[in-house]
């Protein structure tokens, strides 16, 4: 099922008779085939107000994220949250929906400073399980009025509600960049470097660790975005606050800047190579230890040492590796007897899961919205 | 910014509330429905107060009708009514207990951080108990290296920037009130202030809480990493008004203090041109910390009262940008390069800390300036930013309609707007028409765009204009929530939705 229009998706939803699958470009594939009749948001597709003044953009859930960075990039522009494109890591084709990206809540290196996808969420519009057409929010960046089932959207995959559209909070693009680079650092040294930084007044917008990998050196990346002169003077101060862990380096060349934080964005260490692939959450300087635990193939830092891609083995229980931490670790990429022996989503407490499963059968109460996902649903 | 002006202003407006307490009374009746009190509940009295003095001490259980009067109102003073009781537990194992007695005994509870509301969001009802959080104010925890701190809820905002701020940080979200108001009230309500520009408002900044259900459930959302990793409950929880728990801790993101910050002032002979040069400056790709917005009537009062030489004219903006010195030099040359395109009548730069905090000072000193003039209601209406000079001229015509006079004062970065009605407490039917024409300015931002409350919650104040904002299907969508947090509705019950959409709950 392909809806043209919001009426035609409420119409499609009331008169289901058995579970959707919910999709939007298809590129991250959370959803299995086998999930329940498949519904594409591809055709809510369009932009429906941009106003650069007022640092706001509304568009259909089917908007091809290609569009909507096409569109701010001609007002100077972006989608600050900076999401990743699955398609490589994942190996998929298709078009990235801005639907797909909120309903994921997918969010890049920046969001350690600038937030992630769920804070420039200002509202949405949607269709719940009963096939009411429902919103949410609004358009306006300060809004308080009721509760705020934006955030609980965003993020949701699909299990509450079919977004028809999505209103969001844009930034201007900053004017230039430059990376910091430390090589050689183990992860601890790293994460305390990227501590180091973080903590300081230099406005870091990305700080990122890559270990040492087939004879590649350790890689510490520190982003600084702004007007020249302000980043060329925060990029000096960086180094000298950094000087007791090493000799360290400035990219000053915003093109390759841009491609760095890129491949950091998108995973591109761990791409187009076999495994798994889990993404984790964790405190920063927690990070390290997760990382000795996990006897991963291959690790990216993100964050800060707060996140943590990690390609395995194929079939690896991680979780029982890492025991008890504060975070959760997520399995991203697997085979589909992986996915129903491990489960994609952390377990939640018991207390916790039952409010979600709870809220969802208020939401979709008929259990329509991708049954299975995120925690079972009878 | 701390705004004492704006604190001293609130407790006169306390003082005011009381002194006309009678008529106040009269009018809550009139104007402001709540619910009639169960008398089965106020009948259970000292059975309930007997079950709270088994699990909490004696002071902090507070039931006398003399002394329950000191919570009968919060910043919404012209609405007050004393709860039956008022408990102040000193732990989250003790605000379990009250609230699984209630639960048992079916007694609504009111959650209140330090009363601040100015949206009615603490104010009781006769057979309500108040759920004080005032005592739960310890540091639990600094991480630096995480970046975030760990207190309970109720701590004042201010003094949890207090904790950090030796190390060099700060935590952002900055409501003016934050001298008094607690974390759990910035929750309750996903308080804005002057700063969020930048920094954005509580839900940007929160990172986790622990929690008490109205069953007496404790449960942990969120903490020291970042993102859910289920349903975003975190995102949901702030903003709820305390209708869904009862937040005892949180964990506050913490950011690295800038170098140094510095204010532009610019006065413009027309709020159109004030409009279009704020929107040029967010298009240039400049994003300053603060963009606050002052109207002549503003201007003038604030003049009068606290003589910051500002000029006499129509629109006037505060811009304040952050960073090093040159990095400040650089930000404010753009923008007074944007500004001389819009023929500013009035450019004044700080060249000191005194001039920038005589910039600052009559925008500091407006509330209170606004105050001296008459009473006041402050609203909050958010708008794009775009319908700035249409809503500003809309709102002039509804004040001569109303024969109330109407300033506005507001942070124009974000289109949070804060027209202060000025009103006689005094004069009968007074305040009558101020609620009208505050709703008929409410429907107005909902009507190109915007929404009835940017950043002080629905509380009673604005619960009976949703309708304005939201279908009933949309309306019944957030009821299904707190039906799945608090399936008996005793939490905070009779606020944020229309009192008849919520009638067959609240009934149980």
């Amino acid at each position: 099922m392909k809806p043209e229009t919001e009426q035609q998706l409420a119409e499609m939803v009331a008169g289901a008779t058995g579970p959707l699958r919910i999709i939007g470009g298809g590129t991250q594939r959370v959803t299995p085939s086998d999930m329940g009749e498949t519904l594409e948001t591809s055709g809510l597709s369009g932009i429906s107000l941009y106003e650069p003044g007022a640092l706001t953009i509304v568009a259909g859930a089917g908007t091809p994220l290609s569009v909507i960075d096409a569109t701010l990039a001609e007002e100077g522009q972006y989608l600050p949250f900076e999401p990743t494109d699955y398609r490589a890591l994942m190996g998929t084709q298709g078009t990235p929906t801005i639907g797909g990206v909120i309903a994921a809540n997918v969010s890049g290196p920046r969001r350690i400073q600038t937030g992630a996808a769920r804070d420039f969420m200002l509202g949405v519009r949607f269709v719940d399980g009963r096939g009411q057409i429902l919103k949410n929010g609004g358009r306006v960046m300060k809004n308080v009025t009721g509760y705020d089932l934006v955030k609980l959207l965003s993020g949701s995959f699909g299990t509450l509600g079919v977004m028809s559209e999505v209103s969001l909070k844009v930034l201007p693009v900053p004017q230039t960049q430059a990376t910091v680079i430390i090589e050689g650092l183990d992860d601890k040294q790293a994460v305390a470097a990227m501590a180091r930084a973080l903590g300081s007044p230099y406005d870091v917008s990305g700080a990122a660790h890559i270990p040492a990998a087939s004879g590649n050196a350790a890689c510490t990346l520190l982003r600084i975005e702004g007007f020249e002169g302000s980043v060329a003077y925060r990029a000096g101060k960086l180094q000298t606050l950094l000087n007791g862990f090493g000799a360290s380096s400035v990219e000053s060349d915003a093109g390759n800047c841009a491609r760095q934080w890129r491949d950091i964005r998108d995973v591109a260490a761990l791409a187009g190579k076999d495994g798994d692939i889990w993404r984790i959450s964790v405190r920063p300087s927690d990070g390290p230890e997760i990382g000795t635990r996990l006897q991963a193939e291959d690790i990216v830092y993100d964050w800060g040492g707060g996140l943590i891609w990690a390609r395995t083995l194929e079939g690896s229980d991680i979780r029982a590796r890492l025991g008890g931490f504060q975070g959760h670790a997520t399995l991203v990429r697997a085979n589909p007897d992986t996915y129903r022996t491990l489960a994609r989503f952390h377990p939640e407490p018991d207390l916790i899961s039952q409010i979600s499963q709870k809220l969802r059968q208020k939401f979709d109460p008929h259990g329509l919205f991708n049954p299975g996902l995120m925690g079972a649903i009878s | 910014m701390l705004d004492e002006q704006e604190a001293k202003h609130a407790l006169r407006f306390l003082v005011i509330g009381y002194i006309f307490l009678p008529k106040a009374t009269e009018l809550r009746e009139f104007i402001m429905k709540m619910p009639v009190p169960n008398p089965s509940i106020l009948a259970s009295k000292a059975q309930l107060v007997a079950r709270f003095l088994e699990v909490l001490p004696e002071e902090s259980v507070i039931y006398d009708e003399v002394e329950t009067r000191a919570y009968e109102c919060d910043g919404l003073a012209a609405y007050r009514c004393p709860p039956m009781v008022a408990v102040l537990p000193t732990s989250t194992q003790q605000v379990s207990d009250v609230l699984r007695i209630c639960h048992e005994m079916g007694v609504p509870v009111v959650p209140r951080g330090a009363g601040t509301s100015l949206s009615g969001g603490a104010l009781p009802t006769a057979d309500c108990v108040i759920l004080g959080v005032a005592r739960l104010n310890d540091v639990l925890e600094t991480d630096y290296d995480n970046r975030y701190i760990r207190v309970q809820s109720g701590r004042t905002n201010l003094s949890v920037t207090g904790a950090v701020e030796e190390n060099g940080f700060f935590y952002a979200p900055d409501p003016s009130s934050q001298l008094a108001c607690a974390i759990a009230g910035n929750i309750a309500m996903n308080s804005g202030g002057a700063h969020c520009l930048k920094y954005g408002v509580t839900t940007n900044n929160l990172m986790g809480v622990r929690m008490v259900m109205m069953d007496g459930e404790i449960v942990d959302i969120g903490g020291g990493h970042l993102d859910a990793g289920g349903l975003d409950l975190l995102g949901l929880i702030c903003g709820s008004e305390g209708q869904l728990g009862v937040v005892t801790e949180a964990t506050l993101r913490i950011l690295p203090k800038p170098e140094g910050a510095r204010p532009v002032l610019l006065g413009f002979d027309s709020n159109e041109v004030a409009g279009a040069c704020v929107s040029d400056i967010i298009k240039a790709g400049v994003l300053p910390v603060a963009i606050e917005f002052m109207d002549r009537p503003v201007i003038r009062a604030s003049e009068a009262h606290a003589n910051a030489g500002y000029p006499d004219c129509e629109a006037l903006l505060i811009i304040e940008v952050e960073g090093s010195d040159g990095e400040i030099d650089e930000q404010l040359a753009m923008i007074l390069e944007i500004a001389r395109r819009h023929n500013p009548v009035e450019i004044r730069e700080s060249r000191s800390a005194e001039e920038s905090a005589r910039i600052w000072l009559g925008r500091k000193s407006a509330f209170g300036a606004m105050g001296r003039i008459n009473d006041y209601m402050c609203l909050d209406g958010t708008i794009p930013v775009s319908q700035l000079p249409y809503v500003l001229k809309q709102i002039g015509v509804l004040s001569t309609q109303y024969g109330l006079d109407v300033g506005n004062v507001f942070h124009a970065g974000d289109g949070n707007m804060h027209p202060l009605i000025l009103y006689d407490a005094n004069k009968p039917g007074d305040l009558e028409a101020c609620e009208k024409l505050g709703a008929d300015i409410l429907r107005l931002c909902v009507d190109v765009g915007g929404c009835l409350t940017g950043e002080h919650g629905v509380g009673i104040e604005k619960r009976d204009l949703m309708g304005a904002q939201f279908t009933n299907a949309d309306l019944e969508c957030q009821m299904a929530v707190k039906d799945v947090f608090d399936p008996a509705w005793l939490l905070n019950p009779a606020k944020v939705f229309p009192l008849d959409a919520s009638a067959e709950r609240r009934s149980g």
